[in-house]
């Protein structure tokens, strides 16, 4: 039995009961299904804003982050005044004053193999929007084990995909992608960007499959990726098939439970902490400040060259990592170098790089020159 | 010539280019040319025994090779090929 319409939500869906589509039949279902949202960053802010207000009863928020000033360029259901607080708060905030008829459940905790079939299971789809490949592999895994329908986004500086995993009817993530890129060779976000608006169109896609997906209408994309690029205008359509090879939805499925997604993918389930080289590797804005004062260091930057007009170290010498490989002529292996960029992940893959072809004189400004920023020369922005 | 799209995180070993024209007429002289005009991008696409990775995903139109008959589906002249990156960005 679906739930009736009271005569004040008649008015607020009225735009929708017009559509014959929808109707009172179709915003009842809305009022009587779930949402798990994994995420309220870039595309989590417009999926939740539109499926709260299109009516959907009850709406799930996991996220485990805190609102940070350098969010606010896209993730637009947090504000200038939620800045510090918890990502879920914020957005349950949000989202209750738009619409107030619906139930907002918050999970201020990170998705988890430990906690993710418990929080996903009594939500009828779950909609992708989290930052990492682990988070990306469990949210596929926990949709096929469910049997639940997982509405996929995920977006790169001006690039965007969506589809609709759903197992039971076509392809699941892993049919598309068995195994992650090696750590590092794909720059999240935090490390490479993105265009503010981009999770905005990719976003209400994905938040548009998901409505079409609980009313039964239309065609989702199931079986197809949808590939965007803003600064083309493009967008392009491909087939995906069921693997049969698949680990987690195939015929010969070996994998039956979850697994430890952040060993499987090798890189923590977070795009956004301090990069470190591991022990012994690194050293701090600090000590390294301590030591150009006796000592000379070559001093050598791996990030864009764009990057250098936001902050620089003086006497530093710049080699994007993309090019590092071909330019280690450059350098000299018997001097004392250390390595940064802007948060300390693409120094720390560089060091791997200068390591392995007999640097042992290198180390890794943890945190980049925005620790340094922070802890040293506080003229200098953080970005 | 088969003109082959080249995703944004790979575009830093293409000279930032979008769109590479290719010579073969299948998969996999088609990716012989791009990774002699392109070296710097081979450690990307293949393994070091030379396969291909399996989150590398090529499409020629709107099918996976993998449908197709992998790194020996034939090419026609002017076919749109497409390397499809795994992103995870949010
Ligand atoms: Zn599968």
């Amino acid at each position: 039995m679906l739930p009736e319409l009271s005569r004040d939500e008649i008015l607020r869906y009225s735009r929708h009961l017009l559509i014959p589509e929808v109707g009172l039949e179709g915003q009842r279902k809305l009022k009587n299904s779930s949402a798990l949202i994994i995420g309220t960053g870039g595309l989590g802010s417009p999926v939740a804003l539109y499926l709260a207000a299109a009516g959907i009863g009850r709406l799930g928020l996991v996220d485990y982050d805190v609102v940070d000033a350098s969010n606010l360029q896209r993730q637009v259901i947090h504000g200038t005044s939620t800045v510090g607080k918890l990502k879920v708060e914020s957005a349950r905030d949000k989202l209750v004053d738009l619409n107030p008829d619906i139930q907002v459940d918050i999970y201020n905790e990170p998705y988890t193999s430990e906690n993710a079939l418990r929080i996903a299971r009594d939500h009828d789809i779950i909609l992708d929007g989290t930052d990492n490949f682990p988070t990306r592999y469990l949210t596929n895994d926990v949709a096929v084990f469910l049997g639940k329908p997982n509405v996929y986004a995920s977006i790169y500086r001006f690039d965007g995909q969506v589809s609709v995993f759903h197992a039971k009817e076509g392809p699941c993530y892993r049919c598309l992608f068995p195994e992650p890129p090696p750590p590092g060779l794909v720059p999240s976000c935090a490390e490479g960007g993105v265009l503010g608006v981009l999770p905005g169109t990719i976003g209400t896609i994905q938040a548009t499959e998901a409505l079409k997906v609980l009313l039964g209408i239309g065609e989702p994309l199931i079986g197809k990726l949808l590939l965007y690029n803003a600064l083309d205008m493009s967008f392009d359509f491909v087939k995906l098939k069921k693997n049969p090879n698949c680990r987690v939805c195939g015929p010969n499925a070996d994998i039956k439970e979850l697994i430890d997604y952040e060993e499987f993918c090798g890189v923590p389930s977070h795009d956004h902490e301090e990069g470190s080289a591991g022990a012994g590797w690194d050293i701090t804005a600090t000590e390294l400040a301590e030591r150009v004062k006796h000592n000379h260091l070559k001093l050598l930057d791996v990030r864009e060259p764009h990057e250098l007009e936001i902050s620089a170290l003086p006497n530093a010498v710049n080699i994007p990592l993309g090019q590092l490989a071909a330019r280690l002529s450059e350098l000299d292996s018997a001097e004392e170098m250390v390595i940064f960029c802007k948060s300390g992940s693409r120094s720390a893959r560089g060091l791997e790089l200068l390591a392995s072809a007999g640097f042992k004189k290198v180390k890794n400004l943890k945190g980049g020159i925005n620790a340094w920023a922070r802890e040293v020369d506080t003229s200098l922005p953080v970005y | 010539m088969p003109v082959l799209r080249i995703p944004t995180p790979l575009r830093v070993y293409t000279n930032g280019q979008s769109e590479v024209t290719v010579n073969g007429s299948d998969i996999s002289e088609v990716l012989t040319d791009l990774t002699t005009q392109y070296p710097a991008i081979k450690p990307h696409l293949f393994n070091e025994g030379g396969e291909l990775r399996p989150f590398v995903n090529i499409f020629v139109g709107e099918n996976n090779i993998k449908d197709l008959q992998g790194v020996s589906t034939a090419i026609r002249d002017g076919e749109k090929l497409m390397l499809i990156p795994s992103i995870a960005g949010g």
